[in-house]
């Protein structure tokens, strides 16, 4: 961020490209509009996008963050300002501050397996850790993507998973809620797919992000796989107005989201996440 | 330290406003003390105290002309530095783009009369929040960097007061320009005055003024000894931030929870809490946006909300976030307690939720889940 900047002042950025990922999610490519542009970004840092008007959402970044310049968000319709996003057309400005938060132990992870458990949405801030791993592939053990979505329909990526599956050094296991068409895949809970999944559970770094359930449980079929807490990381969602931890709605136990999040390692929340309404 | 007459107040005024300074202190407003714009010593609450229980506050006559013979009503300071509405930012239509400019709201220079120390401890905390982490927010800032205070050592604390708990009072140590003692006997009526900085020493060089005897100090020594044995209300705080992580689901919640209203009272009058939401508005033209910063409570549905619903939908929850915050969660944010003791939230709890006691019942508490 530019030191002239304020932390709450959005930067101009044009969107490039608008592609439709599946019927409620769509990517957004975007390049600064008015030549200043924010840091580079880690993988699993998020940034907070707004809407001329209308409002602002904290969004992670689902780009490769080796490519400079260019900001890459998946974004799921769901609310008044992610409505209308989807309406937006390349060409369009948005604005941009960040980024913000932790990020994925991608140095940790090196010379180790690498295990990405990803459930609906949960892929978009997995996705700069998959480009990283696919470009450096030879730092790391092991590669596993297992993913979880709803229906098939509902497959974000789809290219890019056809893609990584196709590889002979990655191995990716799809799963969905419910069948539909002609699926032919796996069908169930993503964490049916862990005790079949090939790592050394010694000699691991596992990565998990979507829902808080499917967190939990991915979690506890990891632990039964023999994965220490400490090498087991997840990514938390909650309200955020500021990003900068003055607005206090992000929240969790002793944690700012937006500050410590939202990338945390399993046991420093680990005595959190089974609670109720934390 | 010196001695003043009570006189000397309106030069102390005089003094400040010369300097153009704007006064905000106590005065009496829809019966309750209450800080505010003020331009002289008359405008200060003399002659008056106030009750205070769980749940109560009255306004009562004292049978003295004591300027300061109240404790805290249900403003804080941070009224004036963290404003309660905030204009952060306007941006303009500009083609296809926009423009953002920061708004620079520049305020006066203020001066502060009567603050307690658990209110000197409050802004300390809030200076903490804004000023001393990561990012610094200008707002706060702007306002803050020309403070002026004047600060009031509390010789009769109130009802729900405990700061003694919280180490925060009654004496006034630091943050402030000058402290009074305010010393009433039959035969006199004046001020210890102590200078907390270069500029109220020099201000306080201007002032009508004797110094003080050795037997002034003791006198208002034994008056604030005196006081830290008469709080209304106490806290234990060791060990309190692991037994409030270890009983995040402890039946008492559920207890507390049948009688909080979930209103947001003692977030708004509570002087340390920080919370903000945002608005995002345009005018009709849809050429100008703005974004205002309101303060915000973590006992509203809305404070929660992500996609699908509220987090935290039961009130017990938003009891247990606020209270576990406020004594546990800033602790670590912030290295310190986010509670000073002034007991604003116990008075003006309409059902007289009284967090002492919530506090002490998870301390004491051997449930562990």
């Amino acid at each position: 961020m530019a030191a002239r900047q304020d932390p709450m002042i959005p930067l101009p950025y044009r969107i490039e490209t608008v592609q439709r990922e599946t019927g409620d999610t769509f990517t957004l490519t975007l390049v600064p509009a008015a030549g200043d542009q924010i840091g580079p970004f880690a993988a699993g840092q998020f940034n907070m996008l707004y809407i001329f008007g209308v409002g602002e959402v904290p969004i992670s970044i689902s780009g490769d963050p080796s490519e400079s310049g260019k900001l890459v968000h998946t974004i799921r319709a769901v609310g008044s300002v992610t409505r209308a996003m989807q309406r937006l057309k390349a060409g369009q400005v948005i604005g941009v501050r960040g980024p913000f938060g932790s990020s994925w132990p991608l140095e940790q992870a090196q010379g180790n397996d690498v295990v990405v458990i990803a459930g609906g949405i949960g892929l978009a801030p997995l996705r700069p850790v998959l480009y990283t791993l696919v470009k450096y592939r030879e730092r790391f053990g092991k590669v596993i993507l297992l993913y979880g979505s709803r229906t098939p329909e509902d497959i974000l990526f789809r290219r890019e998973l056809e893609k990584w599956r196709q590889r002979f050094d990655m191995e990716v296991s799809i799963t969905v809620d419910r069948a539909t068409g002609r699926w032919r895949g796996n069908v169930g809970v993503v964490t049916k797919l862990i005790p079949r999944a090939p790592f050394d559970p010694y000699s691991c770094i596992a990565m998990v992000c979507g829902p808080e359930i499917m967190m939990y449980y991915s979690v506890l079929s990891l632990k039964d796989q023999g994965v220490p807490t400490e090498c087991i990381y997840i990514s938390m969602e909650r309200n955020m107005k500021c990003a900068i931890g003055f607005c206090g709605h992000c929240q969790y136990g002793p944690y700012f989201i937006c500050k410590e999040g939202p990338v945390f390692r399993y046991d420093q929340v680990e005595s959190l996440l089974n609670k109720r309404e934390i | 330290m010196v001695i003043i007459d009570t006189s000397a107040l309106q030069n102390l005024f005089q003094l400040l406003a010369d300097e153009e300074y704007q006064l905000i202190g106590p005065r009496i407003s829809d019966q309750a003390i209450v800080y505010d714009r003020i331009h002289s010593p008359d405008e200060l609450p003399i002659g008056w105290t106030d009750e205070q229980e769980a749940g109560r506050y009255r306004l009562k006559r004292r049978n003295d002309s004591h300027y300061f013979g109240f404790v805290v009503g249900p403003h804080s300071w941070k009224a004036h530095l963290h404003v309660p509405v905030q204009k952060l930012w306007e941006a303009q239509r500009d083609g296809p783009s926009f423009e953002v400019r920061l708004h620079n709201d520049s305020p006066p220079k203020m001066a502060f009369i009567g603050v307690r120390a658990c209110e000197l401890r409050a802004i300390a905390i809030q200076d903490r929040v804004f000023l001393q982490g990561t990012f610094i927010d200008s707002h706060y800032q702007s306002r803050r960097k020309n403070l002026f205070i004047v600060a009031v050592n509390c010789t009769e604390p109130g009802g729900t007061c405990f700061c003694t708990s919280m180490n925060a009072g009654p004496r006034a140590e630091q943050g402030f320009d000058l402290a009074l003692t305010e010393l009433v006997d039959k035969n006199r009526h004046v001020f210890l005055v102590e200078a907390g900085s270069a500029r109220g020493q020099a201000l306080l060089e201007r002032l009508p003024h004797r110094p003080a005897s050795e037997a002034d100090r003791q006198l208002a020594r034994t008056l604030l000894e005196k006081a830290a044995q008469r709080m209304g209300r106490q806290m234990e705080t060791e060990g309190l931030k692991e037994r409030l992580y270890e009983n995040l689901e402890h039946p008492r919640w559920q207890h507390v929870a049948q009688r909080c209203l979930s209103c947001a009272n003692c977030t708004m009058v509570c002087p340390t809490c920080f919370c903000t939401t945002v608005e995002d508005v345009t005018d009709l033209t849809g050429e100008t946006a703005l974004r205002i910063r309101k303060w915000d409570s973590c006992f509203t549905s809305d404070f929660s909300y992500i996609h699908g619903g509220s987090i935290r939908s039961s009130t017990s929850a938003r009891y247990r976030q606020w209270m576990t915050h406020k004594l546990a969660g800033w602790q670590d944010q912030f290295g310190t307690l986010g509670c000073v003791g002034c007991g604003r939230c116990i008075t003006w709890c309409p059902v007289g939720i009284d967090i002492t006691e919530e506090a002490r019942i998870i301390r004491e508490s051997t449930v562990n889940p």
